[in-house]
């Protein structure tokens, strides 16, 4: 689905990613993990094309997508959900639902992916005509998944879906992405500060450290490994 | 009585342009947070644009006939509308990630030489013109009221653009693609919005509006001239400021509000010479206690 090979990030002079390599295939959830600033979310803004590489191939359902604008990687299949949320506060909840829908002609499709969106988070039905600025952290998350969605895209980028919540609504959240990956088989990245979450949701994993993939395995593997426990698994 | 209905009319009617003018301003502020100086000559140009384009509108649909005033204006919008996306792709797009001041400063250089070409022999030259009566402009006798039927036409037109407005901006997908913009470029991009699109359309409807703008306010004033603009420009900047900037009633709201002070100081004898004086003060003192303009909200974001 998605393989990136060889990426390379500059922010002016800084490098924030120095030849990364991964792969995501069709139908699975892939998680990357790393300590703050190790460049994970600048690997989904690399491949939504929010930064341009500096080099390296982006391959999206084999097409190579480094270096086009966002606006036309989201029209070939990929949607993210950035770090930090991004709803639009100053839309309604019924608003940035559409708005995740921006691209999309198929009317009818529409209301059946909306009626996915509202029964997978139900809090969101009860709160449509509200400003979206106006909810919750968590509930905000929900949006930001839930707008993600709406794009139907082939491709799910999730940033920290776990940032500022409380652990309980983090569960729930994560079930959330497990379902949607099996139920839509809807292939997903996760970017997580969470490891241990995250290592359980998913299937395979890369382990992200100052702008180099140090490691990586199946998620079960990952757990067990002495080096990511007592690193990113508190031992 | 009749003074004070008298002076409401104008007043009306004058706020009635400050607000089409200011709804450029507060359109643009809102998804590039700054304020485009060159805004107020493109009402200058809309006005000579329809200067120019009277005589041969007039020789289809007659002088001074509706349809004549009606195309005219929606020729002088367009032609405003193109040259306000030219501005903002030559001189503001390559500044996009710069910082606010270079663009705003690069705004007043693109103003002065809209203004100084203007005033060249060869374009418009610096001498008032004459312009044109585009409306049968009737005198509205009412007891001992009188008031011009342009100004009556004036705010019922401006009514109509305004509702349009709102409508476009809270009704249609490219006008919440507009407020996702306003509120976040790249989560905006990241749902597939061509960013750069609805900036140009941004600038275009803007400049459209002050098109039409300059021209309701040509019909008033004895004659058009390069520098024209520069005294509603600034009266709706601070309408925009005023209502709270970014904020589309709110510019209307200003635009009102600011175009009834003027013509209430300006009728009372004695008070006229500080109009202006008076007007600005009332400025300090509303945004001393509401920083954020009438309308405007003070930001609660969550982030
Ligand atoms: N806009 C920017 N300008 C300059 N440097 C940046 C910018 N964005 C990120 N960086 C740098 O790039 C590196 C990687 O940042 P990135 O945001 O990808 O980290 P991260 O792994 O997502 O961290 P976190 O878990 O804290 O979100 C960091 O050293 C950061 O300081
Ligand atoms: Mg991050």
């Amino acid at each position: 689905m998605l393989e990136i090979r060889d990426l390379h990030v500059n922010y002016g002079a800084i490098s924030a990613l120095h030849g990364i390599s991964l792969r995501v295939p069709q139908g699975q959830i892939v998680t990357l993990i790393g300590a703050n600033g190790a460049g994970k979310s600048t690997t989904l803004r690399a491949v939504s094309g929010l930064v341009k590489p500096r080099s390296g191939l982006i391959n999206l359902e084999g097409e190579e997508i480094a270096g086009m604008a966002p606006h036309t990687i989201v029209g070939r299949g990929l949607a993210q959900s950035p770090e930090g949320r991004m709803v639009f506060a100053n839309l309604t909840v019924m608003e940035n639902l559409r708005m995740g829908a921006y691209l999309r002609k198929d009317k009818a499709n529409f209301a059946k992916d909306l009626d996915y969106v509202f029964c997978i988070f139900p809090r969101l039905k009860e709160r449509e005509w509200q400003a979206a600025g106006t909810l919750s952290g968590g509930e905000q998350q929900m949006l930001a998944i839930g707008r993600a969605l709406m794009s139907k895209p082939k491709l799910l980028m999730l940033d920290e879906p776990s940032l500022g919540i409380a652990p309980l609504l983090v569960k729930t959240i994560f079930e959330k992405i497990v379902e949607i990956n099996k139920e839509l088989g809807l292939t997903i990245l996760l970017v997580e500060q969470n490891a241990n979450l995250a290592l359980e949701v998913s299937h395979y994993g890369y382990v992200l450290e100052t702008g180099k993939i140090i490691l990586e395995n199946t998620s079960a593997e990952l757990r067990v490994n002495e080096k990511v426990r007592a690193a990113y698994l508190g031992g | 009585m009749d003074w004070f209905l008298q002076q409401l009319i104008n007043g009306l009617a004058l706020g009635a342009i400050y607000a089409l003018i200011a709804l450029g301003y507060t359109m643009v502020y809102g998804v590039l947070r700054f304020i485009n100086f060159a805004h107020a000559d493109v009402l200058m140009l809309g006005a000579f644009a329809a200067y120019y384009l009277a005589p041969s509108v007039a020789k289809v649909f007659g002088p001074s006939t509706v349809p004549t005033a009606l195309t005219v204006m929606v020729l002088s919008a367009v032609i405003c509308a193109v040259i306000g996306m030219l501005i903002e792709f030559l001189a503001y797009r390559p500044l996009r990630h710069r910082p606010r001041l270079t663009v705003l400063i690069t705004a007043i250089g693109v103003s002065l030489f809209i203004e100084y070409t203007g005033q060249h022999e060869k374009v418009f030259g610096a001498a008032t013109k004459a312009f044109p009566t585009l409306l049968p402009q009737k005198e509205i006798i009412v007891g001992a009221l009188r008031c011009s039927s342009n100004d009556l036409v004036v705010v019922g037109f401006t009514a109509v653009l305004l509702a349009a407005m709102w409508y476009i901006v809270q009704r249609t997908k490219v006008g919440m693609a507009m407020r996702a913009v306003s509120f976040n470029e790249q989560a905006a991009s990241l749902m597939g919005v061509n960013v750069n699109a609805i900036i140009s359309f941004t600038f275009a409807i803007g400049s459209a509006l002050a098109a039409i703008g300059g021209i309701f306010f040509a019909m008033r004033a004895p004659g058009i001239e390069p520098l024209m603009g520069v005294q509603p420009g600034l009266r709706a900047f601070i309408a925009a400021v005023l209502g709270g900037i970014g904020n589309l009633p709110g510019a209307a709201l200003g635009g009102v509000v600011l175009g009834l002070i003027e013509t209430f100081f300006g009728g009372m004898p004695g008070l006229s010479d500080y109009r202006d004086a008076i007007a600005f003060a009332l400025l300090i003192l509303i945004l001393l206690f509401r920083p954020a303009g009438l309308l405007g909200k003070m930001q609660t974001e969550k982030v």
